[in-house]
């Protein structure tokens, strides 16, 4: 489902004197489908970037990375929106668009592929149910807490049905009844055969739900399983 | 209880929107632009158009430069003499005798059917290798060489007013080219700042699997449809003033003024019935087209920095 091999990621310095910073070396694992895994490591370690090249917004400077058993250095530029269409992604900072509704938050993955509005209002408000949101629909971002947010969030990654589905610190900003939701409901679409990986700080909370972990120091990953 | 009818509509156009183009790419300043150079456009094209049917209407008076006229009765040797003088002039490249069948028909409105009996003057047509800088020299050189002759160099006038107006015909044109050049970087500048105000949007849709066709398509119907509503604006704008010039040229092309009987609500009927419609009513059209294909450009060429 999921493979690096000797991946490695650098990224210019700020000062752009042509210095690079390099955040990931010689990453190398595989995901099996349908797995569940923790994505740990201290602040800096480079989760968040092991995630964005999971989710195809960025490409590796080295190595070679698999995603539903394509290597996905050796296709076009334009046979990526497809890939993307099939992972589902939950941001620390949600990056919700801040003038759409919830609803319509929600509803962008599925008008992205081609969905008709008859189509997708009955998934829409599912799902915004399924989170806990069905009677916050029509609120913009701005008028929602942060764990109604990150709920919102969730429901734009999960509506897809997404077969890759990463969260990047989804609990980060969340009270712990709130996290133990957010992370039910990541399980949740793990049990309806999803492959999720989670990143996260939260070490109660990864107690609470063991499962395999990838652990990253300092750009490199030191544990396995 | 008008909430739950009104919200889903809204909803919808939001939905359709989700760059919140609508915002960030306003319909004051860009249409007000384009409706600008769309009214320059407009001047130019039917400037254009109006030199090139002068042109074309001038162009048979200067095709016979000039001719030249030897009295009735001269001897057929004296012709030839004069032809062979004309054609030794550095400045003339055909030295011709316009045959009398020809000339009778070219007289016939004007003498009828006794033409035969009328002895007809002699004329000769000379086509000359360019326009003379001092067609009035050149006139005294042709008599001079032809004794007794008169010249005739009207066309040499001609043929400059044909000149001039295929430059005008020439400005026009690249007026109009550098307007839509000037409209296509106005665009370009405008969906560059949408891009700017919307970067994190653009980046969310790109990373949920919007092709960067999806993207170019949003900013391009939008420019597309505020530009072609410019181009109309500017278009319709010019019409009156076209109106009229079309109204005044109209003696020279051999038309009909309104003006010279009728008011000026007459004068702007015969002026409008001149006007190149089917050039005015593309111009919207290309404008549209333009903004569009600008945008296209604009929005794929950054969309090239995304993975
Ligand atoms: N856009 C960027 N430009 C330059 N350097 C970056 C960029 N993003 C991350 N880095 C650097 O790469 C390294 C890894 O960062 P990353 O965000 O992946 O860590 P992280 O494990 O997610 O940290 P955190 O737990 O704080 O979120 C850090 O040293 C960071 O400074
Ligand atoms: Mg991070």
């Amino acid at each position: 489902m999921v493979r690096f091999s000797g991946v490695g990621l650098r990224y210019p310095a700020p000062g752009g004197d042509g210095a690079v910073r390099e955040a990931l070396r010689g990453i190398g694992f595989t995901l099996p489908e349908g797995s569940f895994h923790w994505l740990l490591g201290p602040s800096g370690a480079g989760k968040t970037s092991l995630l964005r090249l999971m989710q195809l917004a960025l490409r590796p400077t080295e190595g070679e990375i698999e995603l539903f058993g394509k290597r996905v250095g050796r296709l076009r530029r334009a046979a990526l929106p497809r890939l993307r269409r099939r992972i589902g992604v939950v941001h620390q900072d949600f990056r919700l668009l801040a003038h759409l509704s919830a609803f319509d938050n929600v509803a962008l993955p599925l008008r992205i592929a081609g969905r008709t509005e008859a189509a997708l209002r009955a998934d829409v408000a599912e799902i915004l149910r399924w989170v806990g949101l069905a009677d916050r629909s029509e609120a913009l971002p701005a008028g929602l807490s942060g764990g109604e947010q990150q709920r919102v969030a969730i429901a734009r990654a999960v509506i897809i049905r997404p077969a890759l589905l990463v969260a990047d610190e989804p609990t980060g900003n969340l009270d712990a009844e709130q996290a133990a939701r957010v992370i039910a409901l990541l399980r949740e679409m793990h049990r309806l055969g999803s492959t999720v990986v989670v990143a996260s700080h939260a070490m109660k909370l990864v107690e609470a739900y063991p499962a395999p972990a990838l652990r990253l120091d300092s750009g490199r990953l030191v544990a396995h399983g | 209880m008008a909430e739950p009818a009104r919200l889903p509509r809204l909803r919808r156009a939001r939905g359709r929107d989700p760059l919140g183009l609508r915002r960030v790419m306003a319909d004051r300043l860009l249409p007000l632009l384009v409706a600008a150079m769309a009214l320059l456009a407009a001047l130019a094209l039917a400037g254009a158009e109006g030199a090139a049917a002068l042109a074309a209407r001038w162009q048979q008076g200067a095709a016979s430069a000039v001719t030249l006229q030897l009295p009735a009765g001269t001897p057929p040797a004296g012709v030839e003499a004069a032809l062979a003088a004309l054609r030794d002039l550095p400045e003339v490249a055909e030295a011709r005798l316009l045959d009398r069948a020809r000339l009778a028909a070219l007289l016939n409105p004007w003498l009828g059917e006794a033409a035969p009996e009328v002895p007809l003057p002699v004329v000769i047509e000379i086509a000359l290798h360019g326009l003379p800088a001092a067609p009035e020299t050149l006139a005294a050189r042709l008599e001079a060489a032809a004794p007794g002759a008169t010249v005739e160099a009207h066309g040499v006038w001609v043929a400059r007013l044909v000149a001039l107006a295929r430059s005008l015909q020439a400005v026009g044109f690249a007026t109009l080219a550098l307007v839509a050049a000037l409209a296509a970087a106005v665009v370009a500048v405008a969906v560059r700042a949408g891009i700017a105000a919307r970067r994190d949007a653009i980046a969310v849709l790109h990373e949920l699997g919007a092709t960067d066709g999806d993207i170019a398509h949003r900013f391009a119907a939008r420019a597309g449809w505020l530009t072609g509503l410019g181009a109309l604006l500017g278009t319709a704008a010019a019409l009156p003033v076209l109106a009229l010039l079309a109204d005044l040229a109209a003696p020279l092309l051999g038309g009909d003024s309104g003006g010279w009987r009728g008011d000026g609500v007459a004068r702007l009927r015969a002026g409008l019935a001149a006007l190149p419609w089917a050039a005015l009513v593309a111009l919207p059209a290309l404008g549209a087209a333009l903004g569009w294909t600008s945008a296209q450009v604009t929005v794929r060429l950054w969309l090239r920095r995304l993975p």
